[in-house]
């Protein structure tokens, strides 16, 4: 298969840059030589069919693999042109308090909402309970759930409605500062309005952070990313500006995926 | 909807209720029978003995004459060994739990240990009695003492607590371990944030099952050699002067609630039954007493954790 994937140059700079990326599942080839540049404070959308390797390709950011056995990565993923996440004397906990991530479902710890918040910073050490409270409240705020939490921060998490849940969770992973959010489908399980306040806070969070998220819907992906890359049985078929990759497609697949005639 | 496909829907949806109901039924007959079995049996040895449940009985030692007997050396002899139990079996076989679920690769040799102490939790006490005695008291000369019999039923009931440990802990939805994972948590920090506190409730009732037999359990005691009569008390766990805590009750030979009870039930006269009587309701006393103990921990941890 030939790929022509060369859009117009990415002009900004780059925050992440994936080189040859290939991930096995034990003998299951789930990722081939993928290519990649994430652009610094800017969104990346992933889009593709089901099964294609979007969350397999996103956990390899954060190392996630590493947690189960049998998974291997070949190739790297610099970041900041001088950090192979990949590597092997790089210390996935390094990378994950680097690069954080929201998942599909919301994943709220069984605890209060403030506790769960500040467990981003209590993996750390961090104690001081002033510089915890103003972190906590900073990154609610961002998360757009400050107001509706604010008088019940030590209520548990389980009693927050899904949407809410789920900014709960983006809070979690924004309080210690991160470089990269990693994004799984956040708002597959949410209805148009929790959905639509997520989409909201992606655009503001862009001065703070890179984030990379995938998504299964082509409007959300051409409403909120800066950039897109479409994959398709585990390869990078197409990348590019979004508003190129959407009205002229380089690719016979990505037209189809995009026009809804494959996935 | 025609009105006879209507009513053919009805007579098999009320087909399917009267098997449902059928069922409770039967599950609440067969639940009433045995709390009336249990309660009875249970009252009917509080009334046998209720006689002999006074202060005296609890500060006497066990005597010739029936009236003038009491269980001193037996409840704190059991209060020591489980505390010794608790303290061995608790830590060991939580932490095993934990290796075996969380850090141990999974392989053939992981399955034989699963399957070789899941096994164990079935071997019959008397055989750890055996093993205890060859290994505590003459291997390593513990003696026949509280230390020894508390190890011994350490030993009984560790698998119980190590199966139910590895079972609360692979309750715990995966995606609560990504979510700390993924903050940069270390597995150590997963298992003591997480892990552990979400799991305690069910380890803890491991535990309590685990206790549970263990204070009623006779056969190893015997064999590891476990006196049936005793008129003294082992040395106070406290002393006044530093470091407060003394060790020496440890080597103390000793003898248990269930053997004061054997050794009454074995003798001829007929008073010394109602002393068995009043002993063994204040052993299921002591049961109750440790399940309180474990409610009143699952409650205040409640508190912190937030379902
Ligand atoms: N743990 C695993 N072990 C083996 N194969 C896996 C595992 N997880 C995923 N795969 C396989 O890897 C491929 C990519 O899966 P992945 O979950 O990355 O797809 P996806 O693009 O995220 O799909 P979806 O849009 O449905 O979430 C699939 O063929 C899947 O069957
Ligand atoms: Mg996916």
């Amino acid at each position: 298969m030939v790929i022509n994937n060369s859009h117009e140059q990415i002009t900004s700079i780059p925050k992440a840059e994936v080189a040859d990326l290939d991930f096995y599942y034990g003998s299951f080839h789930a990722l081939k030589g993928i290519n990649m540049t994430l652009p610094e404070h800017s969104v990346t959308a992933l889009i593709g069919p089901s099964g294609c390797g979007k969350t397999t390709f996103l956990r390899c950011f954060n190392r996630m693999h590493d947690l189960y056995p049998g998974n291997r990565y070949e190739g790297s993923i610099w970041l900041d042109k001088d950090t192979n996440i990949l590597g092997r004397k790089v210390d996935p906990i390094e990378v994950r308090m680097r690069i954080s991530m929201v998942f599909q479902r919301p994943n709220p710890f069984p605890k209060s909402i403030y506790e769960n918040v500040a467990y981003g910073l209590r993996v750390r050490g961090e104690n001081n309970r002033r510089l915890m409270d103003e972190k906590i409240e900073d990154a609610l705020r961002v998360s757009a759930l400050w107001d509706e939490v604010k008088d019940r921060l030590n209520e548990s998490a389980y009693n927050l409605s899904g949407g809410q849940q789920q900014r709960l969770c983006i809070a979690r992973a924004l309080v210690a500062d991160p470089e990269i959010v990693l994004f799984d489908e956040p708002t597959s399980a949410l209805d148009p309005i929790a959905t639509a306040s997520i989409e909201e806070l992606m655009s503001t969070l862009k001065d703070r952070v890179t984030i990379l998220i995938v998504t299964h819907s082509m409007q959300q992906a051409a409403r909120i990313s800066d950039h897109t890359a479409f994959m398709y049985l585990g390869e990078l078929i197409e990348f590019g500006r979004t508003k190129d990759v959407f009205n002229k497609p380089l690719n016979q697949q990505t037209e189809d995926y995009i026009s809804g005639r494959i996935g | 909807m025609p009105t006879t496909n209507l009513r053919k829907l009805r007579t098999n949806l009320n087909r399917r209720k009267l098997i449902n109901s059928g069922f409770a039924f039967l599950g609440a007959t067969i639940i009433a029978i045995a709390i009336i079995i249990l309660l009875g049996l249970t009252l009917k040895m509080a009334f046998q003995g209720a006689e002999r449940i006074t202060p005296e009985f609890f500060t006497s030692f066990p005597s010739r004459r029936a009236s003038r007997a009491g269980i001193l050396s037996a409840w704190v002899g059991t209060c020591l060994v489980m505390l010794v139990t608790a303290m061995a079996a608790i830590p060991l076989g939580v932490a095993s739990g934990i290796y075996l679920e969380e850090y141990a690769k999974k392989n053939w040799l992981a399955d034989l240990i699963e399957i070789n102490v899941t096994n164990l939790a079935g071997v019959p006490s008397i055989i750890y009695g055996l093993l205890a005695l060859g290994l505590f008291v003459y291997e390593l000369r513990l003696g026949q003492s509280i230390l020894s019999a508390g190890l011994t039923l350490a030993l009984l009931i560790l698998p119980v607590v190590i199966v139910t440990t590895r079972e609360s802990i692979r309750a715990i939805p995966n995606s609560l371990r990504e979510a700390s994972y993924a903050l940069g948590a270390s597995k150590w920090q997963t298992i003591w944030d997480h892990i552990l506190p979400y799991s305690f409730g069910s380890i803890l009732t491991g535990v309590i099952i685990g206790l549970s037999r263990a204070i009623g359990e006779t056969a190893p005691i015997i064999t590891i050699g476990a006196l049936t009569f005793i008129a003294f008390l082992p040395k106070s766990p406290f002393k006044s002067e530093f470091p407060f805590l003394s060790f020496e009750w440890l080597q103390a030979p000793f003898t248990v609630m269930p053997i004061q009870m054997f050794n009454w039930v074995s003798r001829p006269q007929a008073a010394f039954e109602i002393n068995a009587a009043a002993a063994g309701t204040v052993l299921i006393g002591m049961t109750l007493g440790i399940n309180a103990i474990a409610i009143f921990l699952r409650y205040q941890l409640r508190k912190d954790i937030k379902w």
